[in-house]
């Protein structure tokens, strides 16, 4: 069975976030391959465990994909993609997937699916990621600090350009900078390619 | 009382790209839908705020800025909606150019400050082309309310003293508080050297962007004279009020300061500062002597925008002298 676990954003709780989290995933080649042939079925936001320092890190993407599908003004082709390219801090898209995105070698795979038309619930997203995904489903609290488990302080540094701002000597699990560097990072984000 | 924004700079209007016909339709089609006469009171905010669940709590309402408290991201993430409403004397274009612009110019501050360690707000999200910005909720006061509450509790403690016939020489029990008082004002004068410091000058520097995160979570309530007829249990409360952090808000005029101008740009943040403590009340202007005493060791180039600070005193004063 897939966990998957459903978040609200405020301002857009119409429109519910669904977050599965897996880990020793086998099959990211097929997956990632899916994408790049943009088979329909397939419209998620696959990102690597590795580049996910926070939920809220997560959401503030989401939010950003969500309000630019609503407010037709994504840069992206659609809202999944633009979740991608919302995470990287410049202008390209094909470097956001590199960073951020699925990878033939992925083990930590975190997918987020948008629930932009009613149809999509977490029955449904659950129902087809567990046929799709060949991997143990980790379940995720409301917290959310489970997707953090696999954050590679070093990499994250190094695509916002942020040297030292998280962890500690590359540790990701020494969270004492989190709160800085989350403020620092969403701060990017949100400026990116003005 | 803070220097009104003034002409609109040229060189943020022509940094930024002109919108495409499509978004011109879609303003113009916007502005057909929205019901023309604005009240005071009353704005159509952008979406998604326009019919939100969530609660937005008005707080202030600017000359430029409509600002609300709210949640964002998550439901337990306190956060502030900062909003720039058209302005329908302006020609749409333009309008829209500079609130982009300007929204802009105040969340890159932000994100430098933040990332070089100055104590300002986090950027939460925002949208420049619906012109507002989400920033972190600082969970705190105003140092203008922090000064107020201040100066009236003096008043009454001073009334209270005489009453038990003693002088107005502060006695033992009164240091430990003012003490708190000064060392806040400390704070206020480190966090503006350190602003300065990253080359960021704030350029609306009054007591209300000014706050006080405490580390006690709620002030002292008693401010009137029947409140709490006994000072001396007052004084712990108060000064763990007052030991907090302080935060640099309102980044609306802030600039990133040329070389040749530093000098008097962050003199002029200082003497904004010293107008808006003298407007409070003759006694916190004492208590600026303080801020300036700890602005001017907290880096190397402090004193020279000191001495810079007399000078534009002097202007100062000539210009409301000429009227
Ligand atoms: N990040 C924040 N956290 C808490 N309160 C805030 C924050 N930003 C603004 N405020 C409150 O809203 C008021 C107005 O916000 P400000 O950014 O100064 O806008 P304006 O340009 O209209 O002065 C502030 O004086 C403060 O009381
Ligand atoms: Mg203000």
């Amino acid at each position: 069975m897939v966990h998957v676990r459903t978040y609200r954003l405020p301002h857009y709780e119409q429109y519910p976030v669904h977050v599965a989290l897996f880990r020793d995933v086998s099959n990211a080649a097929f997956l990632r391959k899916q994408l790049l042939e943009a088979n329909e079925d397939f419209d998620y936001a696959f990102l690597d465990a590795s580049m996910i320092i926070s939920l809220t890190h997560l959401l503030s993407a989401s939010f950003m994909a969500v309000h630019r599908s609503l407010t037709n003004s994504l840069k992206a082709r659609t809202p999944h993609s633009e979740l991608v390219f919302r995470l990287h801090p410049n202008n390209n898209i094909g470097e956001s997937y590199r960073k951020f995105g699925i990878s033939d070698t992925t083990t930590a795979l975190i997918a987020v699916k948008l629930s932009l038309s009613q149809d999509i619930t977490a029955e449904t997203v659950a129902a087809h990621l567990g046929e799709a995904v060949q991997g143990e489903s980790v379940q995720i609290g409301d917290d959310g600090h489970e997707l953090t488990n696999w954050t590679d302080a070093n990499k994250v540094n190094e695509t916002y350009k942020t040297p030292n701002l998280l962890g500690k000597n590359g540790h990701a699990s020494d969270n004492t900078n989190l709160e800085h560097a989350q403020a620092v990072i969403l701060g990017l984000m949100t400026i990116k390619g003005s | 009382m803070p220097p009104e924004p003034t002409t609109d700079n040229p060189s943020t209007t022509s940094t930024s790209t002109s919108p495409s016909e499509q978004l011109l339709q879609e303003q113009q089609q916007e502005q057909q839908q929205q019901p023309q006469p604005q009240t005071h009171t009353h704005h159509t905010l952008p979406p998604p705020f326009t019919h939100t669940p969530t609660p937005l709590i008005p707080l202030t309402q600017g000359a430029e800025a409509l600002v609300y408290r709210t949640t964002f991201l998550t439901p337990s993430t306190p956060a502030i909606l900062k909003y720039r409403p058209p302005k329908p004397y302006r020609h749409p274009t333009l309008d829209r150019r500079l609130t982009k612009a300007r929204l802009l110019a105040e969340a890159r501050v932000l994100v430098r400050c933040r990332r070089e360690g100055v104590a300002v707000p986090a950027v939460l999200g925002g949208d420049w082309e619906a012109g507002w910005l989400c920033l972190e909720f600082v969970a705190g006061e105003t140092v203008r309310r922090v000064l107020d509450w201040w100066v009236e509790r003096e008043g009454w403690r001073v009334k209270g003293k005489e009453g038990e016939g003693e002088g107005e020489e502060g006695e033992g029990e009164g240091e430990e508080r003012d003490e708190a008082m000064l060392d806040l004002m400390r704070k206020i004068g480190r966090a503006v050297g350190k602003l300065h410091t990253t080359g960021v000058v704030h350029g609306d520097l009054t007591t209300s962007n000014i706050m006080l995160r405490p580390s006690s979570p709620s002030p002292p309530t008693s401010t009137s004279p029947n409140a709490s007829p006994n000072v001396d249990e007052e004084e712990e409360d108060v000064s763990a009020y007052l030991a907090g952090t302080i935060v640099l808000i309102d980044f609306g005029l802030a600039a990133q300061s040329l070389r040749q101008t530093q000098e008097e740009d962050r003199a002029v943040d200082l003497y904004v500062l010293e107008r808006a403590f003298a407007a409070t009340h003759p006694t916190a202007e004492r208590l600026f002597g303080e801020v300036l005493r700890a602005y001017g060791e907290s880096y190397p180039g402090a004193k020279a925008s000191l001495r810079r600070l007399e000078g534009v005193r002097l202007r100062g004063r000539k210009r409301s002298m000429l009227g």
